[in-house]
């Protein structure tokens, strides 16, 4: 009799195409995800965008960014998108600001004639490294002043060399002439060495003085709400607009679409309806939602209510056609749950709802642009995270726009089986 | 005279089976012509095709003497549909079905409000207005789903077995509702698998099978054009059917 039961179970399960696709698919699907964003990455460092500014424009500083660039870890720019002009300390700022790269190095000037002290008494410290990140990314600082203080030892060792010998002299009680000219000669010797490229790894105490500033969070009174809120509030949209679009299938299921459709409503004007009421659904979530991260978390919203009114609008659209489509592919409300949580899922962990899309392989952040919810989430960052004027969503309004057009013209394709049969 | 209904030679054939294989009829002003048959007959695909929900292979369908072509509204304002399935929002009340409903009918202001509370006391639901339909009985429902048919006031009413399910009040009472509605004028196709239903309503019956029209006619007519003029005389008791005894017993009052 279990048996029978477990029988029966197993028949059922294998008619039921919607809970075949939730039992075994999503979760090949996340897997596979999964893999893809963390992974794939195992065998490498993820390569961090690093700006430098070079203000010292010394020797020693040129073989410091020369010795940078070799770092596989690393992607080293030193001018602006389209410009020849090498970064300014605020020109780097206002491209770490705005989203252009993670973080950002000052070598700061009388760096070259002493980048490294061991004996901070002397009256002489070595000047100080100023790092310029944004805290969307913890881990690029982290990085990047590893392999800053590895890349000295490694690359300048002679440089290290110099500055213990200093600190010997002064804590020694001098040494003698005869023993300082023995050692500039070998310095010399080892500065000659050192140039030769090789592998090498070492890791050391901290050499060279390093101070980070955050020059997108620092302002905010809650980086991580003004950071993530967009993520949460556009996965849970898509979610809202997957289910709410399926009263049309209980509309089809109650003989009620028939009924309304032999009324003076058609088709194409049922479906501008519900877009209308997905998308006005989908404003007053992200409503909710954002006044509740304002009240609870203290999100800047006020400040940015223009840049958010237009993304919710933008977004809000995108995600109502989205949901249309869906109701119109599924046949059942279990094929819609099923299908939506697959996709919405999907697409918001691609999207960069889930986790930041930094943290992705390169080709995967790209293949992400291609999904609507990724330009709702870079227009909101755009407006809470970076602060970044109006024109800056401009992009991402024009593609969520064409992304609902696009879903709408599909969804009312895929519903002409609807229409007069 | 102008019919109010015409379908003339109609045709539609799905996936090669043909649903509806020539059908023509007419529905005469204020008359009930029973639509029977057994099914997968086509009675559905014949009310759809009247709704302008199919669209014919052949033939043609005029309302009030104007061809309606499927899927054009402006051509059936005039004709009602009553739907086999409860088509109604269960949430809503039985006032919001109404607005909602009214206003795809294109009813508004008072127009809609007079028309919302007609039909509020027609299918005696005028003490359950403000409830949500998915707390009515059937017979309730069933009520509620005539009077969102009937809004616009139509001249022409389609019924898809508009008893099924419901109890024997209720049943009197959405008898005595498509009696009004013959009272007015309003001509209705009425689809239904219950015999004495159609004996008791219907002026004329139309039997389908097979996608073809078998047999239009008054009972009368069929009777003679099938068994003939020969009557066989049985002596039988009347014995009262278990339908008037129950009536007998528990009253014609509707309860809710």
């Amino acid at each position: 009799m279990i048996l029978d039961v477990v029988r029966a179970g197993w028949m059922n399960l294998r008619r039921d195409r919607a809970a075949m696709m939730l039992s075994f698919i999503v979760p090949i699907v996340f897997f596979s995800i999964f893999y893809a964003v963390f992974g794939l990455q195992r065998s490498t460092t993820p390569r961090v965008k690093l700006a430098i500014v070079d203000e010292d424009r010394s020797t020693n500083s040129k073989r410091l960014i020369d010795a940078l660039r070799n770092e596989s870890a690393l992607n080293i720019v030193q001018t602006p998108k389209k410009s020849t002009t090498p970064f300014t300390a605020a020109t780097a700022e206002e491209y770490v600001r705005t989203g252009n790269a993670p973080i950002a190095l000052v070598i700061p000037k009388g760096f070259g004639a002493a980048p490294i002290r061991f004996d901070s008494s002397s009256g002489t410290a070595a000047p100080t490294v100023h790092l310029l990140s944004d805290s969307a990314d913890p881990i690029a600082p982290q990085i990047v002043g590893g392999l800053l203080q590895r890349t000295i030892m490694t690359a300048m060792p002679d440089v290290m060399a110099t500055g213990g010998i200093d600190a010997v002299d002064r804590w020694s009680g001098g040494l003698t002439p005869k023993q300082r000219e023995t050692l500039n000669a070998n310095i010399a010797a080892f500065r000659a060495y050192s140039a030769k490229p090789r592998a090498q790894t070492t890791t050391g105490q901290s050499l060279i003085k390093i101070e980070n500033t955050d020059v997108v969070g620092k302002k905010k009174r809650n980086t991580a709400v003004a950071l993530y809120a967009a993520g949460i509030a556009v996965m849970f949209l898509l979610f809202t607009s997957a289910g709410a679009g399926g009263a049309l299938l209980e509309e089809i299921d109650s003989g009620t679409l028939d009924r309304i459709l032999s009324t003076r409503l058609t088709l194409t004007k049922l479906l501008l309806g519900k877009l209308a009421y997905l998308w006005s659904l989908g404003v007053a979530q992200l409503i909710v939602m954002f006044v509740w991260a304002a009240v609870a978390f203290r999100l800047e919203l006020l400040q940015h209510i223009t840049g958010f009114a237009i993304m919710t609008a933008a977004t809000a659209l995108a995600s109502a056609a989205f949901g249309l489509v869906l109701a119109s592919i599924a046949r059942t409300r279990a094929q819609l749950s099923a299908l939506s949580n697959l996709i919405v899922l999907s697409i918001s962990a691609l999207g960069g709802s889930m986790w930041p899309r930094f943290l992705m392989p390169p080709a995967l952040q790209k293949a992400g642009l291609a999904l609507f919810n990724a330009w709702a989430l870079e227009g909101f960052t755009n407006v809470f995270w970076r602060e970044e004027p109006l024109t800056s969503i401009v992009l991402p309004v024009v593609i969520l726009a064409a992304w609902g057009i696009a879903f709408f013209l599909l969804a009312r394709k895929l519903t002409q089986r609807w229409d007069v049969a | 005279m102008t019919v109010p209904l015409a379908i003339t030679d109609v045709v539609k054939t799905f996936d090669g089976r043909r649903a509806l294989d020539g059908v023509s009829l007419d529905l005469h002003e204020g008359e009930i012509l029973g639509l029977l048959g057994p099914n997968g007959a086509g009675k559905s695909t014949l009310v759809r095709t009247i709704m302008g929900r199919v669209r014919p292979d052949r033939g043609e369908v005029r309302i009030f003497d104007r061809v309606a072509p499927a899927g054009e509204s402006s051509a059936r304002e005039r004709v009602g549909v009553v739907p086999q399935e409860i088509a109604l929002y269960p949430l809503l009340s039985a006032r919001e079905n109404l607005i909602v409903f009214g206003r795809y009918q294109g009813l508004s202001g008072a127009a809609l409000d007079e028309a919302v509370d007609r039909a509020l006391e027609w299918s005696v639901l005028s003490d359950r207005t403000d409830d949500p339909v998915k707390t009515f009985s059937g017979g309730m429902k069933r009520r509620l789903n005539m009077a969102v048919g009937t809004l616009h006031r139509p001249r022409i009413l389609l019924l898809d077995e508009p008893t099924v399910g419901v109890d024997p009040q209720s049943r009197e009472r959405i008898y005595g509702m498509i009696e009004s509605l013959r009272g007015e004028g309003v001509s209705l196709i009425y689809t239904t698998h219950y015999m004495e239903e159609a004996e008791r309503l219907c002026d004329r019956v139309a039997i389908i099978d097979h996608g073809r029209l078998i047999a239009t006619g008054t009972k009368n007519e069929l009777v003679r054009a099938t068994v003939g003029d020969k009557r066989e005389m049985i002596m039988v008791e009347k014995v009262p059917t278990l339908e008037s005894v129950f009536l007998h017993l528990t009253g014609r009052e509707l309860r809710e």
